[in-house]
């Protein structure tokens, strides 16, 4: 089992992913460069933080087109476990894969500082290593970072149970306090928080591990009834 | 040839904390007269084709890239080059 982690131009999370994955999980991972075209011979597929192409036009807007995101799409429609973190989520939403956008944080200012969450949704492939409403605490870093959608898409991510992470302490202005979500299909989920900056008590929390122990949950068990 | 003009903005519905911080600088500049200001993007184009294929281009750019509909309206000129 095998997890790739995609490197654009300006992202700057991906190597704290891999030590995440790999130190602490003693995964297998591969940094996979923006201009690659395959990502079948991986598990699970991570699009890490950080400034694709400087944020140009919009976070994520310039990235979305980058060779990869072909196998992105490829990989999502069939099933596969896709994660975006911060600027990952703002390529994701940008691409389509995920409803809604991030704009701008209400307060104008970039935000970086711990959040304390909710688990509000303990059921999805990302978050069943936590209880249900479990309240946790994850550093966000981010100026685009605020939640917009329209009350119809808002609605529909209600009754699905789509929202996955909220803010107890809306940091950004995020519409209902939404700091996570997943596609309808529950398969792609984009979080604007850093788990993989909360993995080690020398860090400072180990609240993260519990995204990346609930895929590893979710993927285990698929490999056991396929 | 034509130069088109496309402006993105915010829609209406989305809070622009960057337009209200330079409208709360301009009336600390002491322009009390001001009342609403918005602020956006400005591109412009110059695009080898007719009048109809040029509008037609201009609308799918701003669909597809110059704006994200989510929350920026798009409008835009074209003048002939």
């Amino acid at each position: 089992m095998k997890f790739a982690v995609l490197q654009f131009p300006g992202s700057n999370c991906d190597q704290d992913l891999v030590a995440a994955l790999r130190d602490v999980f003693q995964q297998q991972v591969e940094l996979i460069n923006y201009r690659a075209t395959d990502l079948s011979a991986f598990a699970a597929v991570l699009l890490p933080g950080g400034f694709s192409y400087g944020d140009y036009l919009r976070g994520g807007a310039i990235a979305r087109f980058a060779p990869i995101m072909a196998a992105v799409r490829r990989f999502a429609a069939a099933g596969g476990l896709v994660i975006g973190i911060c600027n990952g989520f703002q390529i994701l939403t940008e691409a389509g894969l995920l409803p809604g956008v991030l704009q701008q944080n209400k307060s104008a200012s970039f935000i970086c500082q711990p959040a304390a969450l909710t688990v509000v949704n303990a059921q999805t492939s990302f978050t069943n290593a936590y209880a249900p409403n479990q309240r946790i605490t994850l550093p966000i870093a981010h100026g685009e970072g605020n939640y917009y959608c329209d009350a119809a898409t808002l609605a529909e991510l209600q009754a699905q149970q789509q929202i996955v992470f909220t803010y107890q302490d809306n940091p950004n202005g995020s519409v209902a306090n939404i700091a996570g979500i997943t596609n309808r299909a529950g398969n792609v989920l984009g979080m604007m928080p850093h788990p993989e900056r909360a993995v080690e008590a020398l860090l400072g929390s180990t609240d993260g591990g519990g995204v990346f122990q609930s895929m590893l949950q979710t993927l285990t068990k698929k490999v056991v009834t396929a | 040839m034509y130069r088109a003009k496309v402006y993105v903005t915010y829609k209406d519905s989305i809070l622009d904390p960057q337009a209200e911080a330079i409208t709360t600088a301009l009336h600390q500049l002491d322009f009390p007269e001001l009342t609403q200001l918005t602020c956006g993007k400005y591109f412009e184009l110059v695009l080898d084709t007719t009048r109809e294929k040029a509008a037609l281009a201009v609308e799918q750019m701003c669909q597809k890239l110059l704006a994200n509909v989510n929350m920026e309206s798009y409008r835009y000129e074209l003048i002939a080059a």
